[in-house]
C-alpha cells in the first residue's frame, strides 16, 4: 500500500507540474534552448571579439631608439604591428588603450649591438588586458627574431656555423588534442549540469510545499488516510525527476552543441591554440553517460534539501527567499572545480558539488578514476539519504506543516 | 462515533509563551445527529477540529473516531473522516473528475471503484457540466460541490465541517447547509463547527459552545435557551462565553 500511495502522490504531481508552464520553462525550455543558445551566442561573439583583436596590426609605441635607425626602421616594416608617435607618457597611452604596448629602446643600443656589448630593450603592456596581450608578444616576437638575425649575423662574420648556438630543435607535438578539448569542456558542462539540475528542482520543490500550504491543498492531502512517509516519497520523486529531466534535457543539447557546433564555443584562446595545433572537437560519449549516472546521487541530495528548506515556508515568495541563496552554495563549488590545477583527491571526493564537478571533468576527457569515482557516488548518496530523511521529518513536524 | 475526553492542545509560542488553543475539552458526537461547535474567531474550533481529524496531535486527553484512537491509529481514523473546511482548497489545474479520483486512490479504492463513487456522486451532485474542467476553471459554487465530492468519494461514516460556507455567496451556502442536513439522513456522525448563530439554529442538534479553547456550555438549542434564559441563540452564546466584556479583555 505504501508504494501504491507514492506512485499515487508522484504520478499526480507530475501531472500538476506538467500542467504548470513555469516549470515546463524550466524544465525543458531553458535547459534545450535558452543554455545551449546562450553558451553558443556567448562563445561565438567571444570568438570574434578575440580573432578581430589577433588579426588587427597592434599598435606599439617605441621609447628611445633615435640612435638606433636600422632597428626603428624594422620595427616600423614588421606587418604585424602599427608604431605609433609616442604623444606624452607612454605608460599612460597604454593604460588609456590607445596603443597595446610600448618598447623602450636604451639610448646607444646600436652602438652596443655593434660592439658586442651586452644591452637590454624593457617592453611594456598592462597585464590585465587582452589586446595588450596581443601587443606585448608581437613585440616579443620581433625583438626575438631581431636578436636570431644578430646572432646569425655575428657568425656568419666569424665564419661560424649556426649550429653553434643552436645545436638543435624543439618541436611541439599535441599527444593529446581531444583530451584538451574534453577538459576545456569538461569544466563548464558540469557546472551547467549542476547549476540546472539544481534550478529544475527548485520550482517544482517550492510549488509541491510552500505552494501547496499558500493555495490551502497541503491541509486537504493531509486528510487523506496516507502514511505522511508515502507522501514525502511521492513528492520528492516529483522533483527530482524534474531534476533529472533538466539534467538530461542539459545534458543532450550540450553534448549535441559541443559535437555539432563546438568550434564555435572552442574558439577563445584556448581553443584557437588547440585547433591550431590540429585538435579534433569530440567528447567522450561513454564519459557523457558515466556524468549523467554521477549526477544522479547529487539530484537527490538537491531534491530533498530544497523539498526541506521549501517545507519550511509559509508561502511561496518566502521559500524562494529561503532557497535563493542556496544557488550560491552551490555554484560557489562548481566554480572551484573549473579553475585548473584543482584536482581530485580523497579529501575533495568527500566535498559534494565540487567532487562532482571534478569527476566530470576527468570523465569527459575518458579518465574514468574507479576508487574516486566510488567514493563521490557513496559519499553524496549518503548525503542525499540523510536530506531526505530530514524532509520526511521536517513533514511530521506540526510546526513545520501548520505554521501561523 | 467521535468521542473526545479533557482533549488539550497546547502551542508554544516564543513570543506569546504557552498558548492553550483547546484545554480539556470532552464531547460526543453520535450517528446520525449533527453536533455544532459555536465559537468566536480564534475560540480554539480549528484546532479541536484538527485533532479529531489527526492533522494535529493532541498535548494530552484522547479521541477516538469510529472507535480508533487519534493517536495510536491516525492513518484508520482519517479513512473514516470526510473533512472540509473554508481552507482545504482544490488543486487548480487538476479536472474535477482527476480530483476526486486522486482522493479515490489515496483512500485505497482501486479504478473501477473509483469509477463508479464518480459516477454516482456526480449524479448526487450535479457534477456531470463541469467534470472535465480544470478547478481553477470553476465557479466558486462548482468548486464548493467538487469539495464536498472529494470529501465523500470514500464514504466517511463521519464528517468534520470547519466553517465550509465562510466567504461563501448565499446560494453557495444553502447548497452546503442542504448537504449537511443529507449526511444527518444517511446516519453519519457529523460535527459543525460555526461563528454563525443562524447556521447553529438551523442545523445543530447538539451545540457545544466554546471559549478559549473550553467548552463552556454544550445541550440541544432548547436545553441552552432554557439554562441561560435567553431566547435568542446569541444572547445565550454571549452569556456561556460571560459577557462581552469578558471577550473584549482577550
Amino acid at each position: 500500500m505504501f508504494w501504491s500511495h507514492v506512485w499515487t502522490v508522484f504520478t499526480k504531481e507530475l501531472r500538476d507540474s506538467l500542467r504548470d508552464r513555469r516549470a515546463v520553462i524550466s524544465m525543458f525550455v531553458v535547459p534545450t534552448l535558452v543554455m545551449p543558445l546562450l553558451l553558443l551566442t556567448a562563445g561565438a561573439v567571444m570568438a570574434k571579439i578575440v580573432k578581430k583583436a589577433q588579426d588587427e596590426a597592434s599598435p606599439v609605441v617605441v621609447v628611445g631608439g633615435a640612435d638606433s635607425p636600422e632597428l626603428l626602421a624594422a620595427l616600423r616594416a614588421d606587418a604585424r604591428m602599427r608604431v605609433v608617435e609616442p604623444q606624452g607618457d607612454f605608460r599612460r597611452m597604454i593604460a588609456d588603450n590607445r596603443v597595446r604596448a610600448a618598447a623602450e629602446i636604451p639610448e646607444g643600443f646600436a652602438a652596443a649591438l655593434a660592439a658586442g656589448e651586452p644591452t637590454s630593450v624593457t617592453l611594456h603592456h598592462n597585464e590585465g588586458d587582452m589586446k595588450s596581450g596581443f601587443g606585448l608578444r608581437d613585440l616579443e616576437r620581433f625583438f626575438r627574431e631581431y636578436r636570431d638575425r644578430t646572432v646569425a649575423a655575428r657568425l656568419e662574420a666569424r665564419g661560424l656555423p649556426a649550429a653553434l648556438v643552436r645545436p638543435f630543435e624543439i618541436h611541439r607535438s599535441n599527444a593529446a588534442p581531444e583530451k584538451k578539448a574534453g577538459n576545456l569542456l569538461g569544466g563548464i558542462v558540469p557546472y551547467v549540469i549542476i547549476l540546472l539540475c539544481f534550478t529544475g528542482a527548485m520550482y517544482p520543490a517550492i510549488d509541491l510545499t510552500a505552494g501547496e500550504k499558500e493555495r490551502g491543498t497541503m491541509e486537504t492531502l493531509l486528510c487523506s488516510p496516507v502514511d505522511r512517509t508515502a507522501l514525502v516519497f511521492g513528492k520528492f520523486l516529483t522533483v527530482l525527476s524534474a531534476s533529472l529531466a533538466t539534467m538530461a534535457c542539459t545534458l543532450v543539447s550540450m553534448v549535441a552543441c559541443i559535437l555539432v557546433g563546438g568550434t564555435v564555443m572552442l574558439a577563445g584562446p584556448e581553443g584557437a591554440a588547440a585547433a591550431g595545433e590540429g585538435a579534433k572537437l569530440s567528447l567522450d560519449l561513454l564519459g557523457a553517460a558515466g556524468v549523467f549516472v554521477m549526477v544522479l546521487p547529487i539530484a537527490v541530495l538537491f531534491a530533498a534539501v530544497l523539498l526541506a528548506v521549501a517545507l519550511c515556508a509559509k508561502t511561496t515568495k518566502e521559500a524562494q527567499t529561503y532557497v535563493s541563496p542556496l544557488v550560491f552554495v552551490i555554484v560557489l563549488p562548481a566554480m572551484i572545480g573549473m579553475l585548473p590545477g584543482v584536482e581530485l583527491n580523497t579529501k575533495l571526493a568527500l566535498v559534494p558539488v565540487l567532487n562532482l564537478t571534478l569527476a566530470c571533468k576527468e570523465l569527459l576527457t575518458g579518465v574514468w578514476h574507479w576508487p574516486y569515482l566510488a567514493l563521490i557516488f557513496g559519499s553524496t548518496a549518503l548525503y542525499a539519504a540523510a536530506a531526505l530523511a530530514g524532509a520526511v521529518a521536517l513533514f511530521k513536524r506540526e510546526s513545520v506543516l501548520f505554521r501561523t | 462515533m467521535i468521542e473526545a475526553r479533557e482533549l488539550t492542545k497546547v502551542f508554544r509560542d516564543r513570543k506569546r509563551g504557552e498558548i492553550r488553543a483547546v484545554d480539556g475539552l470532552s464531547l460526543r458526537a453520535e450517528p446520525g445527529r449533527i453536533y455544532g461547535l459555536l465559537g468566536a474567531n480564534g475560540a480554539g474550533k480549528t484546532t479541536a477540529l484538527r485533532l479529531l481529524a489527526t492533522l494535529l496531535r493532541p498535548t494530552s486527553g484522547m479521541a477516538t473516531v469510529g472507535g480508533c484512537d487519534v493517536v495510536a491509529a491516525p492513518e484508520q481514523v482519517r479513512a473514516q473522516v470526510g473533512f472540509l473546511a473554508a481552507s482545504t482548497a482544490l488543486y487548480g489545474r487538476l479536472t474535477a473528475r482527476e480530483t476526486i479520483a486522486y482522493f479515490g486512490r489515496l483512500h485505497g479504492l482501486d479504478t473501477p471503484q473509483v469509477a463508479a463513487r464518480i459516477a454516482h456522486l456526480a449524479d448526487e451532485l450535479e457534477l456531470h457540466e463541469f467534470l472535465d474542467r480544470r478547478c481553477d476553471k470553476l465557479s466558486t459554487g462548482m468548486k464548493q460541490r467538487t469539495s464536498i465530492a472529494r470529501t465523500l468519494v470514500h464514504d466517511p461514516a463521519v464528517m468534520i465541517f470547519d466553517e465550509p460556507t465562510l466567504g461563501l455567496d448565499v446560494m453557495a451556502a444553502r447548497a452546503i447547509v442542504r448537504f449537511v442536513r443529507g449526511c444527518r439522513e444517511r446516519g453519519k456522525t457529523v460535527i459543525y463547527s460555526t461563528h454563525v448563530m443562524a447556521e447553529a439554529e438551523k442545523l445543530c442538534d447538539v451545540i457545544g459552545i466554546i471559549h478559549n479553547g473550553r467548552l463552556v456550555a454544550e445541550g440541544s438549542l432548547e436545553m441552552l435557551r432554557a439554562r441561560f434564559g435567553e431566547r435568542d441563540l446569541e444572547d445565550v452564546f454571549v452569556k456561556a462565553v460571560g459577557g462581552e466584556a469578558e471577550r473584549g479583555e482577550r
